[in-house]
Parts: structure tokens; sequence; C-alpha cells
């Protein structure tokens, strides 16, 4: 070849690390429950810790609420209810969704690294997609406010009272807006339990609360594990229990509120599956399996974790997934540029490594990313991190098995 | 005309649909890498390294082409730390000119061929234009494909004029031009991309940087996606080319990023990378200069050509 001369030699070319400062802003030592617009301790006096996944050092002690906090948190819910908010006008009230927006808007850059620290998502997401569209709910349903008496003719429509809201790790401050927003747009207060994973941009929503004015006892916030979920399902002064998780506890509570006039809504798992034949797009649609799957850690509700495939372009999707999946970007904490941060829990990358070693055992089409940071970061190379799950796929599994029929995590 | 002598069935034309949408969502997230510092400076002496530096102009006198020469061999004035430039791509006739200012250096000489720019004279004249070209000394040659061909369906024509054109070559590395502004979908880019390598392209190039768009980066993804998928089936690398309206240091660096991540590191070098340009490298050595100095300098401090 003529141009023996220049090199052919491939370059290392590689990124410059982007880090997102933690500077601007300051976690309190610890965090009380949010009761009657006040942080107030747990009754017992008992905390725990919550930790940043990807080193696993504590962020913040929170209050574990026992029963009687939870007593208390729906009887200030109650008195607002009553006192308060069901008799405002959805005018009124909307001034305050908006206020609540408008801050989450301010304290944007704060709530997207507090969710990066405390559940482990890469910044890139908490930042564009989980905060923004808090804001936006926010938003939204203020302007539902004042409309809700014209938009169903023929209908009186009004609030349901004493909401307890129980939501999960994976979208933290979003599914408290998803949650919070349209029962206050409709004039309900809310107990808020949020998981013991994740509660700080919960705990934040709170600050946002007191800062917008909302009257207290509107929305209240209690820390806690499972069994401050069940004390908070089992109040009898609940009129709604809203709840998004694992299909097990979503059982759990149908069963401990079967005969009551409790209104329930359950928002559960999925085992949801990418279809693809052989006239797609073929590269593009590996894009689609790798945002289905590997988006928030594959910690989405809908997360596409099963791939059915024409026989005859089989062999090209699965080869192109995995050369996909070598170029995954993954990182710690709050860089700005992966793609995969780290899993939230320690049972779910647990409950990953078990399909992970069952899958190996016994089946050779298993297959996973190679190394963790394929392409080179430019003073940043020396990053390892040997607790974090690689992105894994298996291909032909017979129907029945489990990791085809079970989540990997849950919700 | 010579008849068409490699039918369509010859040809291996599997269809390769493709999804604009999905192109652009990944053109914007790659467009999203961190490149600052170190790796800033890395990657334009990379992209510098893997320039063809091209006039392409009916005014171009032998005083120019040797003025582009020099450039490409001292790209600014008081840098020791710079690469020369990949090639100097020129007309046939001025190849002669610049073998002889680029004596002695790696530069290869790339010269256009085919009835340049459009394409549109007998596969002889082109295939004369092409032995002139390389009897005068060009290393590369950059031919244009027939638009005019692809676009009422005879692939089989396309195909030929390319094998025709690489045995002309004999030793010259072949860049072939699809001209991409004149394809007018992704999908048909996708196809003359497929007819390119098939019929024995070493290069496949956007644009001729005569027509507008040329080198956008959702072409380039496709052509590139189309030599993975090449080398998948063959194992044989096919070399890219975007060319044209690469506006900026920074949408250079963007295609590097491309490279890098459709097609992988053993990608990133000038014998199968190349950027066309003419007015970019200032760009390029305006952010050096900046990465070095820490200021801008005016567009004054650095030569035309």
């Amino acid at each position: 070849m003529t141009d023996s001369k220049i090199s052919s030699k491939g370059s290392d070319w590689g990124y410059a690390p982007a880090p997102e400062s933690a500077d601007h802003f300051k976690l309190k030592e610890q965090y009380g429950l949010f009761l009657g617009g006040k942080f107030v301790p747990a009754g017992s006096g008992k905390r725990f810790a919550t930790i940043n996944p990807a080193n696993e050092k504590t962020l913040a002690q929170v209050a574990d609420a026992g029963e009687k906090d939870v007593d208390r948190a729906v009887k200030a819910a109650r008195l607002a209810y009553d006192k308060v908010w069901r008799k405002m006008s959805g005018r009124e009230r909307g001034k305050y969704l908006y206020r609540i927006a408008r801050i989450i808007q301010e304290r944007a850059r704060e709530l997207a690294v507090v969710e990066s620290m405390d559940g482990g998502k890469p910044i890139r997401e908490s930042r564009d997609v989980d905060i923004p569209l808090a804001a936006a709910h926010f938003f939204y349903h203020a302007g539902w406010a004042d409309k809700l008496g014209y938009a169903f003719p023929g209908k009186s429509v009004g609030p349901i009272g004493v909401a307890g809201q129980i939501i999960p790790w994976n979208f933290p401050l979003l599914m408290v807006a998803w949650k919070v927003a349209p029962a206050l747009a409709c004039g309900n207060t809310v107990v808020l339990k949020p998981a013991e994973t994740t509660p700080l941009t919960a705990l934040l929503f709170a600050e946002i609360c007191q800062e917008a004015g909302l009257p207290d006892g509107v929305f209240n916030c209690i820390t806690g594990a499972g069994s401050t979920g069940a004390a908070l399902v089992r109040h009898p002064g609940l009129d709604k229990v809203a709840f998004t998780g694992s299909t097990d506890v979503g059982k759990a509570i149908q069963k401990s509120l079967a005969g009551k006039a409790t209104k329930l809504t359950l928002e559960l798992g999925g085992k949801a599956a990418n279809i693809i034949f052989e006239d797609a797009a073929i590269d593009q649609a590996v894009e689609g399996i790798i945002n289905g799957i590997f988006f928030n850690q594959g910690h989405v509700c809908c997360a596409g974790s099963r791939l059915l495939v024409q026989e005859s372009v089989e062999e090209e999707v699965v080869e192109k997934l995995k050369a996909r999946m070598e170029h995954l970007m993954w990182g710690i904490r709050w860089i700005r540029i992966p793609t995969l941060g780290r899993l939230t829990q320690k049972h779910s990358a647990s409950g990953f490594r078990t399909i992970s070693k069952w899958d190996k055992r016994r089946e050779p089409n298993f297959f996973r990313r190679s190394a963790l940071f394929r392409i080179r970061v430019i003073g940043f190379d020396q990053v390892s991190l040997p607790k974090w799950l690689n992105p894994t796929g298996s291909c032909r599994r017979r129907s029945s098995v489990r990791c085809w029929r079970f989540r990997a995590s849950e919700p | 005309m010579s008849p068409s002598t490699v039918t369509p069935n010859k040809l291996n034309l599997q269809a390769h649909p493709v999804d604009e949408v999905g192109i652009r969502e990944r053109v914007a997230r790659l467009a999203t890498r961190s490149i600052k510092k170190a790796s800033k400076v890395e990657g334009l002496k990379l992209a510098l390294s893997m320039v063809d530096l091209t006039t392409l102009e009916g005014a171009d006198t032998p005083g120019k082409v040797r003025q582009l020469c020099t450039k490409a061999i001292h790209l600014h004035s008081g840098r020791k730390d710079l690469p020369m430039v990949a090639a100097v791509c020129v007309y046939p006739t001025m190849v002669r000119i610049a073998r002889k200012a680029l004596e002695g250096t790696p530069i290869q000489v790339a010269a256009v061929a085919t009835a340049f720019p459009s394409g549109m004279n007998p596969l002889a004249v082109k295939l004369e234009d092409t032995r002139y070209a390389v009897a005068e000394g060009a290393h590369e040659i950059d031919m244009v494909i027939s638009r005019g061909d692809f676009l009422r369906g005879d692939y089989g024509r396309v195909a030929d004029e390319i094998e025709q054109v690489k045995e002309a070559c004999g030793k010259a590395h072949l860049k072939v031009i699809l001209e991409t502004g004149e394809l007018g979908t992704l999908d048909r880019v996708r196809l003359a991309s497929d007819i390119a390598m098939q019929s024995g392209a070493d290069f496949i190039k956007t644009s001729t940087g005569k027509i507008q768009p040329a080198a956008t980066p959702e072409v380039v993804l496709v052509m590139l996606l189309a030599i993975s998928d090449f080398y998948r089936k063959t194992g044989k690398k096919i070399g890219m080319k975007p060319a044209g309206g690469i506006a900026n240091a920074k949408a250079a660096l963007n295609l590097l990023i491309m490279v890098r991540e459709v097609l992988g590191p053993a990608w990133l070098t000038p014998s199968l990378f190349r950027i066309g340009a003419s007015k970019l490298p200032n760009d390029m050595l305006m952010q050096l200069e900046k990465e070095r100095t820490g200021v801008y300098q005016g567009p004054d401090y650095y030569s035309n050509d």
C-alpha cells in the first residue's frame, strides 16, 4: 500500500473527566420526620443511615418512623384536610403547586446531585430527566387545580381525603411528583413514605414545601423501612393508599386492605419485551434495546428486559448488541458522561448476580461486557469498580427459566 | 459508453433500512461527550494528522498549490509539536507540482478524478482521467460515483464503474465519493456505501464539497455503520472520509467520537480516517493555541493557505 509511510496504528484517544461538583450545597447531618409542617425526630429516637451506593459512604442520618409517628402524621394530614386544604379553592391550591414547581427549578442542580448521590443514577439522567420532569409535573397539575370543576360535565369532582403514598427508589423525586402533585391539586392531603434507601430528595422536597408556605400538614413525610410502610397502610385514618413497588409487597397491601373502604392504587413491575423483526433498522433497534434496558441501570418498571428477535436476524442482533454493550460508559457517582450508574440497592445487585451465576452454570449462551472502562477517560485511568455489576445478557432462553419470567430488580 | 458488465445480482444488496429519527438521536447523544483540556489537545492533533488539505478551485495555480503544500508540512509557524496533515488533495493537473513540493515528507498526494465533481462524462474519459492522475504521481484517487445512474436504479453500472476505476488506479488508494447531498435519503446513503465497498473502494467519502449539505454527522454515522457491517461480514477494514461542510474544531472532534464509538480505536488512524477540508485546520489551530496560551487569537494570525 502506498500509505505505508503514515501511521496505521489506531489511537487510544479518549475523553476528559466531567465531574459534577457537590460543593454548592450542604446536606444536614440528620433529617427528622416532616410532620405538620415541621421536622421532628422519631418518637423512639431511632435513626438509620442513608448511603451513597457508589462508594458506600454515609450521606446523612434519617429518622426511623414507628407506629406512633405514623399516627401523628396521619392526624396532621387529617387536620390540614379538614381545616384548610379541602376548603381552599382550586385556584388557591394551584398557586402553591406553581410555587413548588418554581422552587424545584431553582434548586434543580442541588436536587440532581443529591438524587445521584443517594440513588446511584448517572447525573445525566437525574439532571436531564428526573428533576426537570418533577418540576414539569407540578406545573402541569397546578394547571389542573382550578379546572377540575369544569373538566367533567355533569359530575362533581372532589378530594378523597388523606392519602398514604409509598414510593420506591428508582426515581425518588420524580415519584414524589407523580404521587403528590395530583393528590394536592385535587385537594387531598398526603402522608408520603419514600424508600429507605433514597429518602433525601423527598426530605429536601419537604423543605421546599416549607419554603413555598404550603399550609402545615398538607404534605407529611415519614421515613423508614418496610415496617413503617406497613404501619402506614394499616392506619385506619387513611382514605386512600397509593403504592409503587414490587409485586409481592403490592399483593400484601392488597390483602391488608381487602374488605376495607380505603381506596387503593398499585403500580407494580413488569417484564417488558422488545420485539425485532428482520425488516427493522437493526442498528437503531439495538440503540432502542440499549436505552430500554440500561436506562437508569435497568431500574425501570417498564425496562425492556426481554428480547424477542426473528430468527433470521438473531445472530446479527445479538452480535451488535454485544458490541454496543462494550461501548456503554459506566461511571462513579456524578460524573456527567456515563450511561450507567451504580445499582441502588444491595439486594438488587445480589439479585442480578444470582441470575448471572445461575445462568453461567447452566448455559453457554450468556454474555456480559468484558471490562468496566473500555473508553479511556484521560486522567481517570485508575478507576476500578469491583463491586459494580457489568451489563449482562443471555440468549436462546427457554421461556420457563427464571430470568425470562422474573424481574431482576423491583420495581 | 461501455455496457454495464456487472449485474445488480452480482452485488449483495441486502436491504439495510436506516431509521432517521434513531440516527439523529444517536448523533445528538454522541455530541455530548466530554472533550476538554488534554483530551481536546490530543483529539485536535489527531484530527489535524487526518486532514486531507484540499484546494479544488478553477482558480488554482501552481503557486497556490505550492503554498498549500507548505502549510501541509508546517501547519502553524512556531509550533513544533503539531503533526503534518495526512494528504494534500488537488486536481490531476496539479499532482506533479504537489508531489515536488512535498518531496521527502510522508504527506500523500490525492487527486480528484473521474470528471469531478459531477461525474457526467463517458467512462472512457473517467478512466483516462484516473490513469493520468496516477501517472502524474497521485498516491490516492478520489472518484465520484455517477449519481444519475444510481438514482435511476442502475446500480450495476455504478458498481462497474467503481471496479474499473479501481483497476485503473493500480497501486493508488481509491476513495469513492458518494455525494450524499444529492442522494436524498439516508437509506440511499447506506445503499451507495454498500455498493462502493463491494466494488473495491478503499475509502468511502461523503462529498465533493461542491454541494450542500455535505458531511452532516447523520450521513457520517450511517456510513460508519455500513463500514462496521462490511467489516463484520468480510473482515476488511474500509476507510472513511467526511469532506465538506465540517464547520469547526468541535464538529471535527465530534467526528472522531463517532469513529471511536462506532468502529473503535483501530479506525482512529490517518490510514482509515480522513477529514477533507480547506478552512477547517485554522479553527483547530486557533483552539490549540487557545489551550496553549489561554486566549483566542484573531483569524489574521493564521495563514489562509
